[in-house]
């Protein structure tokens, strides 16, 4: 992935990002959900960050958040160097940051033509007042991600799993977007076709010059398609470096078994993964524990990790942890 | 042994060979695309009981449209009660297909009568023609009052589950205290008092002609029962609104009455079909108590629950006064069930095989 030029100014930047969801608990009675908690991060332009983190982790909330979808509790977003705030920045930002989603039944409109799905962007932005142009553009976005043109009448159940995932795709690219968070494309796909949609992906980034914040459970899919990964755990950001870095030389307990968890085809380092598995299960995250968050999990858990959560601090070449082992 | 060698030889390696992309394209299920209505109105075809139940619908409204303009009786003439001639009671109470002692005596001089199909009531009225009168009119109380409840409903409940927060408790408060009320007892104040205001109120306008009983008729539909309507919808909105598809179009950049208009409402529609359907039965029904205690439809006009409620003065006598405009009602009510949950299987893409 070194043949990417990357650009050395940050298209998209998160500062001590926050997002609590506010639960009732009977009457009158509110509890915190801390679904992102004091997330920062920069994604340069042209890059593909990942996003791993076992499912509940808070990866959604933080995308959404992140495209303004929900409201952030604290934080900055900064777009292109400038904070995403009032009105006249969000129109800007919603021109420039798409997304593509889970789910590829719950994604479409099932009363809505793919034609009208991939064109709802334009329509909604008012692109082309020519309806014959919008067709044409539809066409040409249908053809980009390798849909039938003549299926632009259908409705999205006559489409496979993998189809309706190429509609989303064209829908986030109408409005020639910079920047799309993909959350989780493929996770609901069958295996065979994963590769296929992911692949398409990273021809759209070369073709397009795209960015990418790719969310995802499986740090194979992760690892193959991102330049930088980070690791949530609990809403915290616990780890983040290049890619090779993280998958080859993980610092966080946390990373390591998540790396320990992919199926690894060399008996050889499969004997040599000694350590123990997680212990227990995830906490809530209504019920978050103090200090390092991951240390109710950790087998190296000292006393002093009750205290506070680690900061992130640098281990060299961009690989930051936030762990108070070396 | 020898089997499987012979089994063997008879399987060909290009069988394994992989597909073209031509045959992956006759393998591709091909079938005409066609708007989402057509394609729910094909469905709808296949579905006889649904068919059936429309044409009836369809039918008594027809006839409860056109026959008034062509039967020769009226539904408030009292034939027997000619201006300038004595009442000739022989009129009154005549079963079905029997003449009164003057109809006779003309058909004697070889007049033609039309006959009375039903015979007439206790006041010499043509029976057949108050019954049709009376579906027109039980018709259209139930159309304009689910249409009310509807409209009112659609917009409280949208906005009210789109926009939620403050807004949503607010207008759900209001719900919960309407929905807790006795509703026999809000529908009959609220027409008793709305009656007797009105009347003052459409004094020579063009309302006049349609009577303050059902003016007030549709106000109570409109105050009381967009209730259940409106917690329906929100409730609908409430889980559509998660839907991915809402979000994408968030992102898109699309307002709060777009995605109302284009995702929320067209995915709620066939709940709305049904509760609409199942809306003018109990509207009817609402209008047939009313009537029933004198608060329905303005004497003389007949509606199917007022004749109901007048054939009880004399059912031992004349059951078929009853029957009638009963059995009328449960056509109705039942047509209106079924075709509503024919519209729901065939609208509704999810439930598809
Ligand atoms: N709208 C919401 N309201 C309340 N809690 C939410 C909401 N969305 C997500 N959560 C909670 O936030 C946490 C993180 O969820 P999510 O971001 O979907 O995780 P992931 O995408 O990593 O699986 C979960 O515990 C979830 O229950
Ligand atoms: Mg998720």
């Amino acid at each position: 992935m070194a043949d990417r030029k990357m650009n050395a100014t940050p298209l998209v930047e998160i500062r001590n990002l926050k997002k609590y969801f506010e639960i009732n608990e009977g009457f009158f009675k509110t509890k915190q959900l801390r679904a992102v908690d004091d997330v920062s991060f920069e994604i340069m332009t042209g890059e593909t960050l990942g996003l791993v983190g076992e499912s509940g982790c808070g990866k959604s909330t933080l995308g959404r958040t992140l495209l303004k979808l929900y409201e952030p509790t604290a934080g900055e977003i900064l777009f292109e160097g400038k904070a995403v705030k009032g009105k006249k920045e969000l129109e800007q930002f919603r021109k420039k940051a798409t997304m593509v989603f889970q789910d590829p039944y719950s994604s479409l409109n099932p009363r809505m033509t793919v034609a009208d799905i991939i064109a709802e962007p334009l329509t909604v932005q008012g692109y082309f007042t020519d309806e014959e142009q919008k067709k044409k553009r539809v066409r040409q976005l249908m053809d980009m991600v390798g849909l039938n043109t003549e299926h632009a009448a259908r409705y999205a159940h006559e489409f496979s799993g993998g189809q309706r995932q190429r509609i989303g795709i064209a829908r986030a690219l109408a409005v020639n977007p910079e920047f799309i968070v993909c959350d989780e494309p493929v996770s609901a796909l069958d295996v065979s076709i994963q590769a296929q949609v992911i692949n398409q992906f990273d021809e759209l980034k070369k073709t397009l010059g795209l960015t990418y914040l790719f969310i995802s459970h499986d740090l194979l899919v992760v690892r193959h398609i991102s330049d930088r990964i980070a690791v949530m755990y609990l809403g915290r950001l616990v780890e983040i470096g290049p890619a090779d870095e993280i998958y080859d030389h993980p610092i966080h307990p946390y990373t390591r078994s998540l790396i320990k968890a992919v199926p690894i085809p060399d008996p050889d380092r499969a004997a040599a993964d000694k350590e123990e598995g997680l212990k227990g299960d995830i906490p809530s995250p209504l019920d978050v524990p103090t200090g390092c968050v991951f240390r109710t999990r950790c087998p190296y858990a000292k006393d002093e990790c009750a205290a506070n959560m680690p900061e992130l601090t640098d281990r060299g070449g961009g690989h930051l942890c936030a762990c108070i082992l070396k | 042994m020898e089997d499987i060698k012979n089994i063997l030889s008879e399987i060909e390696s290009s069988d394994f060979d992989k597909a073209s992309d031509e045959e992956k394209k006759s393998a591709v299920r091909e079938r005409p695309s066609t708007t989402f209505f057509k394609d729910g109105l094909r469905r709808l075809s296949k579905n006889p009981l649904a068919l059936i139940s429309f044409v009836l619908i369809v039918l008594v409204t027809l006839a409860a449209v056109i026959i008034p303009f062509v039967w020769p009786y009226s539904y408030d003439a009292m034939l027997g009660n000619v201006p300038g001639k004595s009442m000739d009671m022989s009129y009154n109470n005549l079963a079905p297909f029997e003449y009164s002692r003057s109809e006779q005596l003309r058909m004697d001089q070889g007049e033609q009568v039309f006959p009375h199909i039903f015979g007439t009531d206790a006041s010499g009225r043509d029976y057949f023609i108050r019954v049709i009168y009376g579906t027109r009119i039980s018709l259209t109380v139930g159309f304009f009052a689910s249409l009310i409840v509807l409209i009112i409903g659609l917009i409280v409940g949208s906005v009210s589950g789109y926009f939620g927060g403050k807004v949503d408790l607010f207008v759900m408060r209001i719900v919960d205290i309407i929905y807790s009320l006795p509703d026999m007892l809000m529908v009959i104040l609220l027409s008793a008092v709305l009656k007797e205001s009105l009347g003052l109120w459409i004094q020579g306008t063009v309302l006049e002609s349609i009577g303050s009983n059902m003016i007030s008729l549709f106000l109570v539909f409109g105050l009381l029962y967009w209730v259940s309507m409106a917690r329906l919808i929100r409730g609908q909105i409430l889980a559509l609104k998660e839907q991915e598809y809402v979000l994408a179009a968030r992102v898109a950049g699309a307002k709060g009455s777009w995605i109302i208009r284009k995702h929320l409402i067209p995915n709620c529609m066939s709940v709305i079909f049904i509760s609409v359907a199942l809306q003018i039965p109990s509207a009817i029904f609402t209008e047939s108590y009313l009537s029933f205690i004198g608060l329905g439809v303005n004497a003389p006009m007949p509606s199917l629950g007022s004749l109901c409620s007048d054939a009880l003065n004399g059912i031992s006598s004349y059951p078929y006064r009853l029957v009638i405009p009963a059995l009328v009602i449960s056509v109705i009510v039942l047509s209106l069930n079924l075709f509503g949950d024919g519209l729901r299987d065939a609208f509704d893409p999810k439930l598809q095989k």
